[in-house]
C-alpha cells in the first residue's frame, strides 16, 4: 500500500543523506521525494510517498524515528488529509492541436506558464493521480520533458506535524 | 575563560569525559591533535599497528568495562582502515566515540591527498556523526558524541574534524558541557506500565516458559536483575551468543546457548515453549532458523530499548520498548505483587513436568552432561582445549575470540558465569577481532588472566598487533586451535558441497607461530599431544607478565555440532553430529 511519511528533521548538512541512505541500505523503496526547510529555519521537512505492507511500513517509521536528525514523523495516509503534486510539462503544440491543448489544460485547471511556437508548458497542481491522467490525455509523441516536485502533503483539521 | 585550540579541546574533552585509554594511528591529519595530546593530556595513547585493530581494542574496552571505547585515526586510509571496526561495534551495539581526521575544510571535495568521505563511508554503520565546521563547536560535539554513544541502545559514533579546526593558533574560550539536550534525541527511560502487567501476567499463566536473554542485557546492566526475576518463578534460561554471561551458565536453569549452533536442551525448549521472554536480543537469523517455522506454540513478550527491533523479524504479542534495567525492576515487582494475590502462580506442577522435560533433552544431548564428540585419545579436540581453558582458568577469564569454528567451540564449551567475560564479533562475525580484543580488555584489567581463543586463519588478520602487546605490555594468552584450514569453511563445504574445499586452506603456507611469537619478544609453545595439553595451559597462564601463544594442533575433521538444518529448518531440526540429526 502507498503510504506518504512527513518528516520533520533537524536542517543539518548530512541529515537528507541519513535518511535517503536509510532506504536504500535496508531496501525499501522511495517513489518521491521532496524536502525544503520550514518557517523554522533550523527544521527542515521531508515528504517521502513509499509503497510496502504494514509489517514494512512499521519499521520504516521506526528506523526513520531513530535517526538522531529525525525530530519527529507522521504516516499522513493514516489520517485525513490534503496531498499535492506540482508537475511542469512541455508539450509539442502546433496547429489545431494547440486549442485541444488549452481545453484539456483547462479541464484539469492547469495553467499554461510559458508559450512558443511550437510549445506549450504547462503547470499542474493536484494529487498524483490527476497528473498521470493529464499526462495520459496527451496526444502520444506530444511530450517533450516533463517534471514533478514529488508530493507533499498536510493533515486536514486541527492536527499538525511541529515540535 | 580559558583559552584552547582544537586540538587542545579534544585533550581536556577526553580527560573530563575520563577516558582512560585512546587507541589510535597518527597521520597528517591528526597531527595537530596529536601535539596537542603530547604536549599535555592525561589520557594514554595506545599505538595500534593498523587501525582496524584500534577499533576492536577500542570496541572490546568497552564490551569489558560499559564505558565508551575511545579511537582516533587519520583521514583517508585512516578512516577507511578504521570501517570494518565500527561496523563490528555497530552490530553489536557498542559505545564507542572515533575521532576522524580529515582534509582542510577548504580542500573537501577536491580528492586532496587523503581525503576520504568519512561520514558518507560510515554512515550505514554508526549511530551517528558529525563533521566539525567551527572549532568552538567541538566540545559540544564531544559531549553529544558520547552522551549518543553512550545511551539508549549504544553504538559507535563518529566525528570527522577536517584539520584547520584544530590549528594550533586558533584558540576559543573552552567550556565543556555538563550535560546535553537534543530535541531529536532523548532515549525512552522506562517501560510502559499496562504492557509490563499484561507481560507479567501471561509469564505466570505460562506452562512451559523459556527466557531468551541477549546481548542487551550485558549491555543494559541488568544480568542480576535477569538471575533475580528467573529465579524468582524458576524459568529456565538460554543466552544469545551476545548474551553468554548475562545468566550464570553454571547455574541449574541456564539451558545453555540457543540458535545455530545453540544446545540441543536451548533449542527445544524453545521450540516446544508456551511462552517466550525475550529480553535484550533481536531474534537474529543465526538464532530463528526459518522465521516461519520458528516457535510455533510460543507466546511472546519482547523487551528491548530499540523499538526497530520488536517485530522486526518475529512478531511480538506483547511489546516492551524500554532499557531492560527498569522494565525487569517493573516486572518483577508486578511478578510478586500478582503472586501475592495468587500464590498458586506460576502452575508449579507444569513447571516441574517442563523441567522434566528439559532434563530429558539434557541428558540425552546435552554438551554438560557429557562429552558428546568422539576422542580417540591421543588427537586434541577442540572442546577439549576449551574445556582445559576452562580449567585452568577456573571460569573466571576474560575471553576474546575471533570469528570461525573456535568461537563456537568457545562458546559452547567455557560456562560464562558473568557479564562483559565473553567478547566476540557476534554480529559482523569480523575475523581478526580477537588479538586487538584482547589487547583492549587486558588493558582495562591489568590483573585479570585474558585468552584470546583463536584459529589459525583469523589470527593472521590482525597478527601485526603482537608488536603492540609488546611496547604495552599486555600479556595476554592466545590459545590457537590450530587445523590448517578455514575450519567453519570447510565445515559447510563438508556439509553443502560434498567436501570440495575450494580455497579453505593454506597448504603449507603457514608460519612456524613459536618462532613468529618469539620474533615480537613473545613466548611461542606448541602442543600436539592431548597428554600435554593442560600442562601446557598450566604453563602459559602461571607465566603472569608473558604474552603466551600457544598453538594447539587440533583434529581437523572435527565439525561444531549441534548445528541447525537449513534451509527450511525449525528452531528444532538440528544435526547433532555428523551422522545423526533430530526429526
Amino acid at each position: 500500500m502507498r503510504r506518504i511519511i512527513s518528516i520533520l528533521m533537524e536542517n543539518e548538512p548530512g541529515a537528507l543523506s541519513r535518511v535517503v541512505g536509510l532506504f536504500s541500505q535496508r531496501g525499501y523503496n522511495i517513489d518521491t521525494l521532496n524536502v525544503a526547510a520550514t518557517e523554522d529555519p533550523t527544521l527542515s521537512r521531508l515528504t517521502v510517498t513509499t509503497v510496502g505492507d504494514d509489517r514494512v511500513i512499521e519499521q520504516i517509521t521506526k528506523q526513520l524515528n531513530k535517526l538522531v536528525d529525525v525530530v519527529k514523523l507522521v504516516d499522513l495516509s493514516e489520517g485525513t488529509h490534503v496531498e499535492r503534486d506540482l508537475m511542469l510539462v512541455k508539450v509539442r503544440a502546433e496547429g489545431s492541436v494547440r486549442d485541444e491543448i488549452r481545453r484539456i489544460t483547462e479541464i484539469f485547471r492547469g495553467q499554461i506558464v510559458d508559450v512558443g511556437p511550437q510549445v506549450f508548458t504547462i503547470q499542474l497542481t493536484g494529487a498524483a493521480e490527476k497528473l498521470d491522467a493529464f499526462l495520459a490525455s496527451m496526444e502520444e509523441g506530444s511530450i517533450l520533458e516533463v517534471v514533478r516536485s514529488g508530493v507533499v502533503g498536510i493533515s486536514r483539521g486541527e492536527k499538525v506535524l511541529r515540535l | 575563560m580559558e583559552m584552547l585550540s582544537g586540538g587542545e579541546m579534544i585533550a581536556r574533552a577526553l580527560e573530563l569525559e575520563n577516558v582512560e585509554y585512546i587507541f589510535g594511528y597518527p597521520g597528517g591529519a591528526v597531527l595537530h591533535i596529536y601535539d596537542a595530546l603530547y604536549k599535555d593530556c592525561k589520557v594514554p595513547h595506545v599505538l595500534v599497528r593498523h587501525e582496524q585493530a584500534a577499533t576492536h581494542a577500542a570496541d572490546a574496552y568497552a564490551r569489558a568495562t560499559g564505558k565508551a571505547g575511545v579511537v582516533l585515526v587519520t583521514s583517508g586510509p585512516g578512516a577507511t582502515n578504521a570501517v570494518t571496526g565500527i561496523a563490528t561495534a555497530y552490530m553489536d551495539s557498542i559505545p564507542m566515540v572515533v575521532f576522524s581526521g580529515q582534509v582542510q575544510s577548504h580542500l573537501i571535495g577536491e580528492d586532496a591527498f587523503q581525503e576520504t568521505d568519512m561520514l558518507g563511508i560510515s554512515r550505514p554503520v554508526v549511530k551517528h556523526s558529525f563533521q566539525v565546521r567551527h572549532a568552538e563547536e567541538l566540545p559540544l560535539i564531544i559531549k553529544k558524541a558520547f552522551h549518543i554513544a553512550t545511551t539508549g541502545r549504544p553504538g559507535p559514533v563518529v566525528i570527522d574534524i577536517p584539520k584547520d579546526m584544530t590549528k594550533p593558533d586558533e584558540k576559543f574560550p573552552f567550556k565543556y558541557p555538563e550535560s546535553v539536550d537534543m530535541r531529536s534525541y532523548s532515549p525512552i527511560q522506562r517501560g510502559h506500565a499496562g504492557q509490563i502487567k499484561k507481560a507479567a501476567k501471561l509469564l505466570l499463566s505460562a506452562k512451559r516458559p523459556v527466557i531468551y536473554a541477549g546481548g542487551g542485557v550485558i549491555l543494559g546492566g541488568a544480568s542480576e536483575l535477569l538471575t533475580g526475576l528467573a529465579q524468582e518463578l524458576n524459568f529456565p534460561v538460554t543466552n544469545t551468543l551476545m548474551g553468554l554471561g548475562a545468566y550464570p551458565a553454571t547455574d541449574r536453569q541456564f539451558l545453555g546457548m540457543l540458535g545455530m549452533h545453540g544446545f540441543y536442551e536451548a533449542n527445544m525448549a524453545m521450540h516446544h515453549s508456551d511462552v517466550i521472554l525475550a529480553v535484550g536480543a533481536r531474534f537474529d537469523d543465526r538464532v530463528t532458523n526459518t522465521v516461519s517455522k520458528f516457535c510455533p506454540g510460543a507466546k511472546i513478550i519482547h523487551i528491548d530499548i530499540d523499538p526497530t527491533s520488536i517485530s522486526k523479524t518475529v512478531n511480538a504479542d506483547v511489546p516492551i520498548v524500554g532499557p531492560v534495567q527498569t522494565v525487569l525492576v517493573d516486572m518483577l515487582a508486578q511478578v510478586k505483587t500478582l503472586r501475592k494475590k495468587d500464590k498458586s502462580l506460576p502452575d508449579s506442577q507444569a513447571l516441574d513436568r517442563w523441567w522434566g522435560q528439559i532434563d530429558e533433552w539434557r541428558d540425552k544431548h546435552g554438551l554438560w552432561t557429557a562429552d558428546r564428540f568422539g576422542t580417540d585419545g591421543e588427537q586434541i579436540m577442540p572442546q577439549q582445549v576449551i574445556q582445559s581453558l576452562y580449567r585452568v582458568t577456573k571460569g573466571d577469564a576474560y575471553i576474546t575470540s575471533d570469528v570461525g569454528q573456535h568461537q563456537m567451540f568457545a562458546a559452547q564449551y567455557y560456562k560464562f558465569d558473568k557479564p562483559h567475560r565473553w567478547i566476540n564479533s557476534g554480529g559482523l562475525g569480523t575475523m581478526g577481532f580477537g588479538l586487538p580484543a584482547a589487547m583492549g580488555v587486558k588493558l582495562a584489567h591489568p590483573d585479570a588472566d585474558v585468552a584470546c581463543v583463536t584459529g589459525e586463519g583469523s589470527i593472521q588478520m590482525n597478527i601485526q598487533e603482537l608488536s603492540t602487546c609488546t611496547q604495552y605490555n599486555t600479556p595476554i594468552k592466545i590459545i590457537n586451535l590450530r587445523n590448517n584450514y578455514l575450519g567453519m569453511v570447510k565445515q559447510w563445504q563438508d556439509m553443502q558441497y560434498e567436501g570440495r574445499h575450494a580455497m579453505s586452506t593454506y597448504e603449507d603456507s603457514l608460519p612456524d607461530f613459536v618462532k613468529l611469537a618469539e620474533a615480537y619478544g613473545h613466548v611461542g609453545m606448541q602442543v600436539t599431544k592431548l597428554e600435554d595439553l593442560d600442562a601446557a595451559m598450566e604453563k602459559a597462564f602461571a607465566m603472569k607478565d608473558k604474552l603466551v601463544f600457544l598453538d594447539i594442533f587440533i583434529d581437523p575433521t572435527e565439525h561444531v555440532y549441534p548445528m541447525h538444518v537449513a534451509p527450511n529448518g525449525a528452531m528444532k531440526d538440528m544435526w547433532l553430529n555428523k551422522h545423526e540429526r533430530t526429526s
